[in-house]
């Protein structure tokens, strides 16, 4: 391996008489460089590869793997899948059960994210204000961010309680009673929506925060300064300023909502009589359900196709960097 | 603000100061009630895990227990082996984080500092797995770690989630902004890569190790739709798996033990917040601000 030669017993100290002779020089270097460089590729190889045998196995193939059973009708138990080129594609886009489960994800998409972005900078602005309590405050509002989406959930399946939660207690503060929120079809999806924003928002607002706290004050104050309402400074300077990071939480945000299954997993099942199912419970009550791992996979195919335009479009946006 | 003798200051000031503060007590009062707004779903299920059963179901709400009971837990871990869950859990979290973190750091490491051929194109592919859904890679991981021979086992529920793209992209950005200076005079002085990353590059990394870590450990510990499908022994169940678990064979209303057990699965990362607010909102928030 190394070229430098040394022999194990010799004293290390005596090392400068070993300098080699003037003449040998020039040869050594060349060949020297070479085999350092072939030491350093080795040593990529066996820092790197690891990770990267794991990000081609259970990231790489499961894309190609995914799109070709997307062609294919399987019960995942036969040996193998049948090809049946893109029938499982134009089954899905014909059934209006399916049709409507892209409008639910729809639905629930926009309500969450749009809910969230609006209240988190709003919670942001409010943050940015010197009051006592602002800090913990804001700790406190971004705390379910980190916690199991299945314990959120349970915690809030039993606030819905419509005989012992707390929605008996507000509803019935305006002589009425609590809907029976998770078990009727109508009040499920917003059910959900209001413990996804409740989960999220608070991550949406420390985001923002931050963001607030970095931008250039003394434009802000000029405009201040200038007679500019509270209102106009916000709508005119404060807002653009931070559309980069608007768009940044809009991307993520998107792509977050698209996939949320333990909250829907825990409250709803995709139901009653799949109010509830969007594309990603969809997709699991397919393949892991009704085993048709096809339909499943189309499913997956579908969704990886509208995140993927999302990303590109992210991607060109920041290239442009608007507003900045 | 005003002049600037203290006696003048004092008395042209007061006034403004008070109608300062006066002016803030709405914006006091909404923060006070967004507090109320997340405070009291923990409340409630902190309560409600200690109340004596009966005053969960009482009407008007007791909002104070007027005791603090252990029977929910008991009644939670009679039900289903909720000691279990939390071990599976403990075990595929620590293994995953490190093991996560570990490969992590290498490969930061070498895509930072070490040469090869075509590393930026390598790079770029393991940004590109950021963008992989996770709910397309389900069925072929399914069948892959099926063929592994890896279903319902502890292997086969972290395996997956080691491949760390945003791990490796968020620790290279971290060793590619140390100071230069200290690197090449460890280069200079005969030390070795290994050396230099155990060294140097980890201490001096440190805020961002911790900060993987932490983000790793609340993915391991959180993670649903993974272990739910690759375990099909209640044995081999972890937390939020077992509490929807919980939920299905108790039914809908025995809220008292899903409580004691959502306490469970929550409290721990609440504690690791507490003890390391800074970095996990640094990680996950952080990120998004420097875009």
């Amino acid at each position: 391996m190394s070229l430098t030669v040394q022999h194990p017993g010799s004293p290390v100290v005596a090392e400068p008489a070993a300098v080699p002779p003037l003449q040998q020089r020039p040869v050594a270097p060349a060949k020297r460089r070479g085999a350092r460089r072939r030491r350093e590729y080795l040593l990529f190889a066996l820092f790197a590869l690891p990770n990267l045998a794991l990000i081609a196995v259970f990231a790489y193939w499961p894309v190609i793997g995914n799109a070709y059973l997307s062609l294919t009708r399987w019960d995942m138990i036969a040996p193998s899948p049948t090809f049946v080129g893109f029938d499982n594609y134009a089954t899905l886009f014909t059934d209006p059960s399916f049709l409507r489960v892209l409008r639910i994800t729809a639905v629930w998409v926009v309500s969450v994210v749009g809910v969230s972005l609006v209240g988190g900078l709003a919670l942001a602005l409010l943050f940015a204000a010197k009051v006592p309590g602002r800090k913990a405050v804001s700790a406190l509002a971004f705390s379910p961010h980190i916690l199991s989406g299945a314990a959120v959930a349970a915690v809030w399946l039993f606030l819905f309680d419509p005989n012992y939660g707390l929605s008996r207690v507000v509803f019935s503060l305006f002589g009425m009673d609590s809907p029976h929120w998770t078990t009727s079809s109508r009040w499920a999806l917003p059910a959900l929506i209001i413990v996804a924003v409740w989960k999220g928002v608070g991550f949406v607002a420390i985001v923002y925060l931050a963001a607030l706290q970095s931008l250039p004050g003394d434009v802000l104050e000029a405009a201040r300064l200038d007679g500019a309402s509270r209102w106009k400074t916000f709508r005119h300077i404060t807002f653009p300023l931070l559309s980069p990071t608007t768009f940044f939480l809009a991307v993520t945000q998107i792509i977050g909502a698209f996939q949320s299954f333990d909250l829907i997993a825990m409250m709803t099942g995709g139901g009653p009589a799949d109010a509830t199912t969007t594309l990603s419970w969809f997709i699991y009550s397919q393949g892991f359900m009704q085993f048709k791992a096809g339909t499943a996979a189309a499913g997956a195919m579908i969704m990886f196709v509208l995140l993927l335009v999302v990303t590109v479009v992210q991607l060109r946006y920041v290239e442009k960097k608007v507003h900045y | 603000m005003s002049t600037s003798s203290p006696p003048d200051r004092d008395r042209a000031s007061l006034p403004t100061r008070v109608r300062y503060r006066i002016a803030k007590l709405p914006v006091l009062l909404a923060i006070l009630l967004i507090g109320l707004l997340f405070l009291i779903p923990f409340y409630w299920m902190f309560s409600s895990a200690f109340k004596p059963e009966e005053e969960i179901y009482r009407w008007p709400l007791q909002w104070i227990p007027s005791e603090l009971v252990l029977d929910h837990f008991r009644r939670a871990w009679d039900a289903v082996p909720f000691g279990q869950f939390f071990v599976n859990s403990v075990i595929v979290t620590a293994f995953g984080a490190t093991f996560k973190v570990t490969l992590a750091v290498f490969s930061a490491y070498a895509f930072a500092f070490l040469r090869f051929p075509f590393k930026k194109l390598i790079f770029l592919a393991v940004l590109g797995a950021l963008m992989v859904p996770g709910h397309v890679t389900l069925l072929i991981n399914y069948i892959t770690i099926g063929n592994l021979g890896l279903i319902n086992t502890y292997a086969g529920i972290f395996l997956p989630g080691l491949a760390s793209a945003f791990g490796t992209f968020l620790l290279r950005q971290h060793f590619l902004a140390l100071p230069k200076e200290v690197l090449e005079a460890a280069e200079l002085d005969g030390c070795g890569h290994l050396r230099r990353l155990t060294h140097f590059v980890l201490p001096m990394a440190k805020p961002a190790v911790v900060t993987v870590a932490l983000i790793a450990v609340i993915d391991e510990w959180n993670d649903f739709i993974w272990p739910l499908l690759v375990t099909n022994s209640v044995q081999m169940r972890t937390l939020p798996i077992g509490l929807m678990f919980l939920k299905e064979t108790e039914g809908v209303d025995q809220w008292g033990p899903i409580m004691a057990g959502t306490v469970l699965v929550v409290l721990p990362m609440l504690l690791l917040f507490l003890l390391a607010q800074r970095y996990i909102i640094a990680g996950l928030a952080g990120a998004a601000v420097k875009k």
